[in-house]
């Protein structure tokens, strides 16, 4: 990959479950300069306390490497995994999504929700909220077609994200 | 093993005594009065009372600097906390390791806004290595020896620990060190045995070879610096230091080239950009030290040891990164080096040094004293001849004589030399003199100066006096901001902007109203007797010395520019240029 070539990462982060840690991680990436593209963070281990963190972020090759090994140095960080480069990986993310319209517009949502396999949560007469898990594409591809269509609202959870197979953190 | 219930404050004295400290830095307040009350009635500890914050940060680092050891460092919450940010940001560029101790008000009143609260924890998490809130009595103990291993070990830094007030008060559990163990955070210090051999492999074949060390040598520990020599002097190679190495390699040695970057030698600079193989040990690629990346050493395959993986790659793409420790890499690299016996081609290192030889006959830190008035570089020329004799320690501030003190005052052992490299704080010279003088009472200690910097925690004057701590601080007095000004001549037009040192005090006489003595130099034929006088002084002096005001430092790399663009002073082609200490005494 040339030097200056700006590429996505998806990157885990095993960190103790200790008051603060997150303000170093968000801290780090506002005070270098670096992006979040998206970031999901949750207990994952109650009997040692451990949080997993998954960060989103896009940079030139050596850039990802400096927000790698900047993580890496934070003391309650136990482990960072780049899923991009350590092979096949599972990344899912959830979304709420509001459409508000009548008439073919409403029934048009309906069946694009079945397409994609959207289960709608919540329905009045004028409004659906729909649900949809799938890969930040799956979602991206739903919503702009949900647009024309009467989106009003979307709340999404940021993506999750594991490697495939038996290669484990 | 039975726990020992103490109170909160006992917890933490004992804690410092069980790390080996033996001074803590620090100014009191309402927050921290449980742990004063405590420091009060014991004697393991003594206690130096700075007369600001910010000067107790720097008098720790001073102290840390110089022995190796962590310094600590106690304040009270709010304003005690924030005034010492700026010590903890230097501290952290500079990879020096601190403790410090902020008081914080009660758990309870946390985030109330109560009187003197501040958000230590918030405030201090970019500025320190690691930062802690300590909100259960349990793990005071814990926290603190976790401190102590975070600060000193790996890449060294600052680390807090905010202590609420009713934490100091409550019963505690003791845990002794031996008893913590460090879950998260153990740097590699043992480097990749298969990198190293590939370093080795590229070295023993490189033409034009050179070592570029910095602080992470000195970091490292006086072994490291001495395993550095041999390896340099079996080498063959030639050796450059940044500002914060200086000292990591004898300055005398006729191997060394000097400090690299934008004061550097010319020879140092021409060499980095004309190599074909660089070991980086220890050195972080500071812009201060590339110039221009596009144009840094364009020809040369480039090897980097580090502590920290970060310090990897961050600046300048390497070929090989080695991450460990300076010493235990370089001991690995002299073994193998001797196993296989290699050596540098000794044709291709004798046209090298050729080439070398050459740039240094440019002599570019030569000036010419002339019979009217005092040229600062020779203020420090003199006053390297003259210590050569004594242990001597020196401090800067940050400036023109900051880097002056760089180029000639000639370091020839690690932990002699403390400055402010990464932050440049002026302030820093006298409480970091402070500290140094703490921890080596019967050393000579001297604080180069500006009017400027001198200016920037002149309160310590009161601390050198109650300790009697016979700090030397030499004020290179041009009158000026003579760095800033030395910018606006070549950058802005010679608009001195802000940058005259309007109504300055008559340093004798502060000298005196603080209780020591001052003195004053301003001719040439003065200067040794006056240096000799100031030395022979059982107590703090400050020497007020009107240098050239109108003095630039060269050479220089104007930022933004390659290394091989340097500006060489006027004197540098003159015949009657002198560079030698011989050539310096005839005024
Ligand atoms: C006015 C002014 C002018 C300046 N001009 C110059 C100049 O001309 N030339 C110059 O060199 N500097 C100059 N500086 C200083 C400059 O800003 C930097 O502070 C300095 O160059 C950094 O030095 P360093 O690379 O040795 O790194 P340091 O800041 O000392 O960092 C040490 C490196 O070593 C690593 N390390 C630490 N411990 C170990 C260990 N045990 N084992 C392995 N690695 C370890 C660290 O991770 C880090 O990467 C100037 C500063 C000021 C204020
Ligand atoms: C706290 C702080 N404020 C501002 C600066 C910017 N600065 C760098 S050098 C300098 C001038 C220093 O003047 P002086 O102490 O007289 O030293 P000289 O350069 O004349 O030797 C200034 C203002 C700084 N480094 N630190």
């Amino acid at each position: 990959m040339k030097e200056t070539e700006i590429s996505k990462h998806t990157i885990s982060i095993l960190v103790d479950n200790e008051a603060g840690v997150l303000a170093r991680v968000i801290g780090l990436f506002s005070g270098r300069g670096y992006n979040i593209e998206s970031l999901t963070v949750a207990e994952v281990d109650a009997s040692y306390h451990q949080s997993r963190i998954t960060v989103v972020t896009s940079g030139t090759p050596m850039v990802i490497e400096q927000i790698k090994a900047q993580l890496s140095r934070l003391v309650p960080v136990h482990k960072v995994s780049d899923l991009t480069l350590s092979g096949p990986s599972v990344e899912r993310e959830l979304a709420l999504i509001k459409v508000i319209a009548s008439g073919e517009k409403r029934v048009e949502s309906l069946r694009i929700a079945d397409i994609f396999k959207a289960r709608a949560v919540d329905a009045t007469n004028s409004s659906f909220v729909f649900e949809i898990i799938g890969s930040p594409e799956k979602i991206d591809a739903f919503i702009k077609l949900m647009e024309p269509l009467g989106l009003s609202e979307t709340s999404r959870t940021g993506v999750a994200a594991i490697s495939r197979g038996t290669l484990t953190m | 093993m039975a726990e020992r219930i103490l109170n909160g404050s006992e917890v933490v004295l004992q804690a410092l005594v069980d790390q080996g400290v033996e001074v803590v830095f620090g100014y009191p307040g309402g927050a921290v009065l449980p742990l004063y009350d405590e420091i009060f009635k014991q004697n393991r500890i003594r206690h130096i009372l700075v007369r600001h914050e910010q000067a107790a940060v720097h008098a720790a680092e001073g102290y840390a600097r110089s022995t190796g050891k962590v310094g600590v460092v106690l304040v009270t919450s709010g304003p005690g906390a924030t005034n010492a940010v700026t010590g903890l940001t230097d501290a952290l560029m500079d990879s020096i390791p601190i403790i410090c101790l902020t008081g914080q008000v009660p758990t309870h009143l946390i985030g109330n806004d109560a009187f003197q609260e501040a958000d230590t924890t918030g405030i201090t998490r970019p500025c320190t290595k690691h930062n802690y809130l300590v909100k259960d009595s349990e793990k005071l103990a814990r926290t603190m020896h976790e401190a102590f291993h975070v600060a000193t070990s790996g890449r060294p830094g600052p680390v807090v620990i905010d202590l609420p007030k009713d934490i100091l008060v409550a019963k505690a559990p003791y845990l002794e060190p031996s008893q913590v163990t460090h879950r998260t955070y153990n740097p590699i210090v043992k480097g990749d045995r298969g990198q190293i051999e590939q370093a080795i492999e590229l070295l023993a074949s490189a033409k034009k070879p050179i070592l570029y060390c910095g602080g992470g040598v000195i970091n490292s520990g006086s072994q490291a610096c001495k395993i550095l020599t041999e390896f340099t002097r079996m080498t063959g190679v030639p050796i450059t230091l940044t500002l914060m190495g200086l000292g990591a390699y004898p300055a005398s040695d006729k191997q060394y080239l000097g400090m690299l970057g934008m004061h550097g030698t010319y020879e140092a600079n021409m060499a980095m950009h004309d190599c074909d193989v660089m070991i980086a040990i220890g050195a972080r690629f500071d812009d201060r030290v590339t110039g221009n990346l596009d144009f840094f050493s364009p020809g040369s395959q480039k090897v980097q040891i580090d502590i920290d993986q970060s310090s990897i790659n961050k600046n300048v793409p390497v070929d090989i990164g080695i991450i460990g420790d300076v010493g235990h890499v370089l001991e690995d690299m002299m073994k193998i080096w001797k196993a296989k016996q290699h050596r540098i081609d000794a044709k291709a290192l004798d046209s090298w040094w050729d080439e070398i030889e050459g740039w240094r006959g440019k002599r570019c830190l030569s000036y010419k004293q002339p019979n009217d008035v005092i040229k600062p570089q020779h203020v420090i020329r003199r006053l390297h001849a003259l210590t050569r004799d004594r242990k001597t320690y020196i401090t800067t501030d940050v400036g023109q004589h900051q880097m002056w003190a760089a180029q000639h005052f000639g370091f020839e052992h690690p932990h002699e030399w403390m400055t402010s490299g990464g932050l440049g704080t002026m302030g820093y010279g006298m409480p970091a003199a402070m500290g140094v003088q703490v921890a080596h009472p019967d050393a000579t200690v001297i604080c180069f100066t500006g009017d400027a910097s001198v200016m920037m925690n002149i309160q310590e004057c009161a601390t050198l006096k109650q300790y009697h701590l016979p700090v030397k601080t030499v004020i290179l007095n041009n009158r000026y901001m003579g760095m800033v000004r030395q910018w606006q001549q070549l950058l802005h037009g010679s608009r001195y902007s802000e940058s005259y040192s309007e109504s300055l005090p008559d340093f004798v006489k502060l000298s005196e109203a603080f209780g020591f003595t001052g003195l004053t130099c301003n001719n040439p034929a003065d200067l040794d007797d006056t240096l000799k006088q100031m030395l022979e002084i059982d107590g703090p002096v400050i020497l007020d010395v009107a240098v050239d005001d109108k003095e630039n430092c060269y050479p220089m790399i104007p930022s933004g520019k390659p290394h091989n663009e340097m500006l060489l002073g006027a004197e540098t082609n003159g015949d009657e240029a002198i560079d030698s200490d011989e050539g310096m005494v005839l005024v």
